[in-house]
């Protein structure tokens, strides 16, 4: 039987031949990871369940949300999950990144198996592995068993063909995929992303399609590893799988890339999408560059070209948050983090607070914030009377110098 | 029972905002539910009501808070067309109970309904009339009547499967 990858994925997790669509399956998983948001509730359930976990070195917590603690509450969060830490002996604690891009960076390969407390955990599948968020009690009972049950789903591909113009990134493609297919159009599916505008696509972009599966609600966004995927491990292996040529889709996506315009989201939904030029003149607040979306070396770069000698509105604040350690070690000694901080940005340290709301960068009513980050939603920045337009670093970068939306194109 | 109405794409920043989920106690939680979005909802909820809604209902991030603030709030059930997938197994998890139902449009907001959790019936007693809804898939079933995923774990576990 012709399989796709998500398919022969589950079938070796689950120690199968094969498995198809619709079929339930028990998986071992290769990491479970959770955040300082997720793990508390986590832990609860774990112990409720067992003592120790599975195996000390593929439990992996991560600190991104709200760290270094901005409240009280908060810090009696991380309180709770550094004793887990602690009590447990785990290996991979981490306060010095977005999970996503830690877990890309130290310990995903192509084929494996992960269940992440956190819903775009769909992003590391760019390397070629099943990825996806679960809620905290299923990653609790993953702590405590290594194992995790799926229902296998069907897969929709995304056939993207061409190159995209000058000032067009990942992050434009993928909310133009997203306005066309909805906020539930890959309701539990797998997405594949797949064509010669992906085989030429950074692995760092590849991580943004993925990223923002979860935003038409697929269950897992999922690329075939290849040369530059096996580049990006630093040495890790892993097993590639592959789609069959006659695998079965549930339905196929066409998309020529050359046609997309720079990408805008307006609130309060991810799939309320246009074109710039829609919005093009509209005061800003805030600019935000980073996340798990597009807090890359890549994303930096652009948007330190389009600011670098120049100063932002004065009206404005442009907060960049480099999404791991390395990343913001790299970005310094190429010295774009200095440009951007004498062009006026403040630069956070690697973690997601702002997106999420918790600090380094909270909305009040009224604000208008554009952002490089996935989603949109009322109040998730702060006050539910603030808006967020999300959009690609280049964009994000370009408000910026304005203070207001504007056109990338006219600043590269 | 009372029905509290929703429409489509109900996401988890609308039911509990990331600002209010620094927090594991369930009763707090209880207290935020749709705080932003519906704030007479925790306050005026009763122990029993229904939540009804439209499609993708919890869609956005993998945060447990949601589902345990709905149950901990006194809502009994949540029926609505389609759910999101996370928040659909967060709830089987946790033992809050989801229906989903293509005739949820049918039930109005204030509705008086009696939901038969075995059967899937939905009677809406202000209109008089029964919908149906689809049972959940055979392997859901078990972990539901186990009361959830901790204690499927804690018995048979995936040894049975």
């Amino acid at each position: 039987m012709a399989s796709t990858i998500t398919e022969k994925i589950l079938a070796n997790a689950s120690h199968q031949k094969e498995v198809a669509s619709g079929d339930y399956v028990v998986t071992d998983v290769s990491y479970v990871m959770a955040h300082d948001s997720t793990a508390p509730l986590a832990i609860e359930s774990f112990y409720k369940i067992t003592d120790k976990v599975f195996d000390k070195d593929r439990v992996i917590i991560v600190f991104d949300h709200f760290f270094p603690a901005p409240t009280v509450a908060g810090a009696t969060m991380h309180q709770k999950s550094r004793k887990f830490v602690m009590d447990q002996k785990l290996s991979g604690f981490y306060t010095n990144g977005v999970c996503h891009q830690l877990l890309a960076e130290k310990y995903i390969s192509p084929g494996d198996v992960l269940v992440g407390a956190d819903s775009h955990s769909c992003t590391e599948g760019a390397l070629g592995a099943f990825t996806t968020g679960l809620g905290s009690t299923d990653i609790g009972g993953a702590m405590a068993t290594g194992k995790c049950w799926f229902r296998v789903p069907e897969s929709l591909k995304f056939n993207l063909t061409g190159s995209t113009k000058k000032g067009v990134y990942a992050k434009d493609v993928i909310l133009s995929i997203v306005g066309d297919v909805g906020a539930a159009g890959a309701l539990y599916k797998a997405c594949e992303f797949t064509g010669g505008y992906v085989k030429n696509a950074a692995v760092a972009s590849r991580l943004t399609l993925c990223n923002m599966a979860i935003e038409m609600g697929g269950k897992n966004g999922i690329i075939e590893a290849d040369q530059k995927t096996l580049g990006f491990l630093n040495g890790r292996t892993g097993k590639i799988f592959r789609s069959d040529p006659h695998a079965a889709y549930e339905n196929e996506y066409e998309i020529e890339v050359k046609d997309i315009e720079p990408q805008v989201a307006l609130p309060p939904v991810v799939d309320n999408v246009e074109t710039v030029s829609a919005v093009e003149g509209k005061p800003i607040d805030q600019a935000f560059l980073g996340t798990c979306t597009n807090g890359r070396l890549e994303d930096i770069e652009v948007a330190t070209r389009i600011v670098k000698g120049k100063m932002i509105a004065r009206n404005v604040r442009f907060i960049v948050s480099p999404a791991s350690e390395d990343i913001y070690f790299s970005a310094f000694e190429k010295g774009y983090l200095q440009d951007l901080v004498k062009a006026g940005a403040t630069i956070c340290n690697p973690s997601c607070g702002a997106c999420v709301g918790r600090h380094e960068g909270v909305l009040c009513e009224g604000e208008v914030c554009v952002s490089s980050q996935n989603r949109n939603f009322s109040g998730r920045m702060g006050s539910p009377e603030a808006e967020i337009i999300l959009a690609s670093p280049a964009t994000v970068a370009a408000s910026a110098l304005a203070g207001k939306i504007v056109d990338p194109r006219d600043y590269l | 029972m009372r029905a509290w109405k929703f429409g489509d794409d109900i996401n988890t920043d609308v039911i509990t905002p990331g600002r209010y989920t620094v927090t594991t106690d369930r009763k707090r939680l209880g207290e935020i539910a749709f705080i932003e979005y519906r704030p007479e909802f925790a306050k005026e909820v009763q122990e029993g009501d229904v939540i009804v809604a439209g499609n993708n209902f919890g869609c956005g991030s993998s945060r447990e808070h949601s589902p345990v603030a709905i149950k901990a709030a006194g809502i009994s059930a949540v029926i609505a067309k389609s759910f999101a997938r996370i928040f659909f197994r967060n709830s089987v998890n946790i033992g809050l109970s989801l229906f989903v139902c293509e005739d949820a449009d049918k039930i109005d907001d204030g509705d008086t309904v009696e939901v038969n959790t075995k059967t899937g019936e939905v009677h809406d007693k202000t209109k008089g009339i029964v919908i149906k809804a689809k049972p959940l898939p055979e392997f859901m079933q078990r972990i539901v009547e186990k009361g959830g995923l901790v204690n499927f774990l804690r018995s048979d576990g995936y040894d049975n499967v």
